[in-house]
């Protein structure tokens, strides 16, 4: 496979009355063609701040990009203008949003939505975007989606607001989607629902995705990749697999192990992540984790840690896979143990 | 002792056939909470799911008196609390407490956590002075914040230690009965497991007894001992958490359940997923007879007709459908 996307060393700031927020602080990722990739992570690790800034959507002042490239098929998007952005944005990749209530245009009908995008970059007459846009309708499942074309978002319900949006953003054929939370507003037989007309549409389409996510749960059931965020950091990245079932870094086992899961009994024991993030204005000088980390030593507070190969595909950014650091086992609960350690 | 053993328990709070509508203008009647029967026992942790708009919440503030009742009704230690009052209803506001979903909009942002925490110690004239100071320096210990915090205001903390102050409030005039409301879903996954083990601490050591809202299936779970599945006003299943989980017997239960995202993908490529086509209806005009037939896959004939009763279908399993008619 070849890569459609790759960010390499990014960095993201915003400038606050309180000083410089740095969001994102050396984030590195690919994106093959056709693969699903999952950014996970938890709110403020900076996993939105990298995809608005794939889409150049981050508002200057106060956000800036400090250093670091966005190579799109060869083409930094991390210097383009505003006006080559235009061209990438909605033809070549599209994003669809957590809240498709604020995110789809309440005084515009969803068919003008749809049509709007095709027409600009299609350059589609206006008859022939309204048949394709009746055809996208049909294909995210609406019912009767000649009639729904003239109806506004707040006629459609959650869930088939979802469903439109994933239909103007797949309505140009993008190569890439970026999907923001998708499914966090939605209930869950409707987020069921959507994951699986996003798998269906990109066997269809073979368009790649990348999901943020927070809900490892969705990760496992649509994921070929995963890049897992901590304080605007990538500290491990590797297969669905290598990360399910094979976590090397404390905070992956964390994440893992603070999730209880449906399919075991009601005696698994939950393993918490004692404390809270950093403060990214003034982040701390070694790992960001360190200070919640119950394996941390005393370089980790000092040095960041190098990214360690653990295979071709899977890497780690943590000082246990220093060849003199103590051998760590990680806990039960995050490898899918039902018993206390 | 096993978590099916329950008849012996006593009975702390009685629901009985819980009505609650809403006028909405223009003659229509949103039936939140339709004819909802249940009891909880002493000590235990009943959950309540059901996604947006089934009514969960609504029966979570019926209960605490938030709101009346349009029929039916809710004991609490026997007594009717809608009508309560006086010397009862003071006991009654101390000994049922609740905790909210939104550890930012629930804080008084121009108090102090002290005389947050204190409100309830105050109206209820549990303590004063140098004894009231001591007691919130001991519930922030309690909910695991320290002396330090007592004089901050709430911006100053972030939304895992906000709901460790509202923990702290509602434990502060030692109710034997907690309501909590979605109590982490505004929280991170790492911070929620936090505030479960916190809630499942204090049970074992205080005797609480939990109601516990959410939609978060695996969760509720989790912490409950005995989980209510609702959907749009009704609840339609009733049993202890493993059994609910291993042996569902609403169609609705079995959609919901397979609906939840596994974090293993081996489960998850591997596993059976019931997808429930459209959405749920409107709680202002609600199907006849059952009101998950319009998305049911086993809907039948009598679905349509007839309202399904609430029984016992196998012991301490309750269920709502007609699929287990005798």
């Amino acid at each position: 496979m070849s890569k459609l996307l790759e960010v390499r060393d990014l960095h993201v700031s915003f400038k606050t009355y309180n000083g410089e927020v740095k969001a994102v602080r050396g984030v590195t990722f690919d994106l093959e063609k056709g693969e699903t990739l999952a950014i996970v992570g938890e709110s403020g690790c900076g996993k939105s701040v990298t995809s608005q800034t794939i889409m150049r959507l981050i508002p200057n002042p106060p956000g800036f990009i400090k250093e670091g490239e966005i190579l799109f098929e060869g083409d930094d998007l991390a210097k383009a203008t505003e006006k080559q952005m235009e061209k990438i944005r909605g033809k070549e990749i599209a994003m669809i949003f957590q809240d498709p209530m604020t995110s789809l245009n309440p005084t515009m009908t969803v068919g003008a939505q749809i049509i709007e995008g095709l027409v600009r970059h299609q350059k589609m007459s206006k008859a022939e975007a309204r048949n394709k846009a009746i055809e996208m309708l049909r294909l995210v499942g609406i019912p009767s989606p000649e009639s729904r074309l003239a109806q506004y978002p707040h006629q459609f319900s959650g869930g088939m607001r979802q469903r439109a949006m994933i239909a103007i953003a797949l309505a140009c054929q993008p190569k890439i989607l970026i999907a923001d939370e998708p499914t966090t507003a939605l209930d869950v037989t409707i987020q069921a629902q959507i994951i699986d007309l996003m798998k269906e549409l990109q066997k269809k389409t073979g368009t790649a995705i990348i999901l943020i996510t927070h809900d490892l749960g969705v990760v496992a059931d649509i994921a070929d990749r995963v890049v897992v965020m901590y304080a605007g950091i990538v500290i491990e990245t590797g297969k669905l697999d290598e990360i399910f079932y094979n976590p090397r870094h404390p905070y992956t086992w964390g994440l893992l192990g603070s999730m209880p899961r449906l399919d075991l009994r009601s005696d698994q024991k939950l393993l918490p992540i004692p404390g809270s993030p950093p403060d990214l204005i003034s982040p701390p000088k070694g790992c960001p984790f360190a200070a919640r980390c119950k394996y941390a030593m005393k370089i980790c507070k000092e040095q960041m840690p190098e990214r360690t190969d653990i295979s071709s595909t899977h890497q780690v950014a943590c000082w246990l896979e220093h060849p003199m650091a103590p051998d760590v086992k990680p806990p039960v609960a995050a490898v899918g143990g039902t018993k206390d350690e | 002792m096993s978590k099916t053993e329950t008849q012996d328990k006593e009975v702390i709070l009685s629901v009985k056939n819980l009505k609650k509508h809403f006028v909405v203008g223009g003659g229509q009647v949103v039936q939140a909470v339709d004819g909802v029967t249940f009891d909880v026992y002493r000590g235990e942790t009943l959950g309540l799911v059901g996604e947006s708009g089934c009514g969960k919440s609504t029966i979570g503030r019926t209960l605490i008196r938030l709101y009346g009742v349009t029929d039916g009704s809710v004991e609490f230690k026997g007594k009717n609390v809608h009508e309560l009052k006086g010397q009862e209803l003071r006991a009654f506001n101390r000994q049922m407490q609740m905790i909210f979903q939104d550890p930012y909009a629930s804080l008084n942002p121009r108090m102090t956590v002290m005389d947050i925490i204190a409100e309830g110690i105050d109206i209820h004239g549990l303590a004063s002075g140098e004894e009231r100071r001591k007691r919130v320096i001991e519930l922030l210990k309690v909910v695991g914040l320290n002396e330090e915090h007592a004089d901050r205001f709430p911006h100053e903390f972030s939304g895992g230690q906000r709901q460790r102050i509202g923990i702290a409030r509602a434990l502060a005039v030692e109710p034997e009965f907690i309501i909590a409301d979605e109590p982490i879903s505004a929280l991170d996954v790492s911070i929620q497991a936090q505030v479960v083990n916190l809630m499942k601490k204090l049970q074992k050591e205080q005797g609480l007894t939990y109601l516990f809202i959410a939609h978060d299936l695996s969760m509720v779970k989790y912490i409950s001992d005995r989980v209510g599945v609702m959907y749009l006003g009704n609840l339609v299943e009733l049993a202890g958490s493993d059994e609910l989980y291993e042996n569902p017997l609403h169609p609705y239960t079995e959609a919901l359940l397979s609906a939840v995202p596994i974090p293993d993908p081996k489960t998850a490529k591997t596993r059976e997923r019931i997808i429930l086509e459209g959405d749920v209806p409107s709680p202002i005009n609600p199907p006849s007879g059952c009101r998950f037939r319009t998305r049911c896959p086993k809907a039948m004939e009598i679905c349509a007709k007839e309202i399904p009763q609430w029984k016992e279908a196998q012991p301490n399993h309750f269920v709502a459908c007609h699929l287990y008619n005798e």
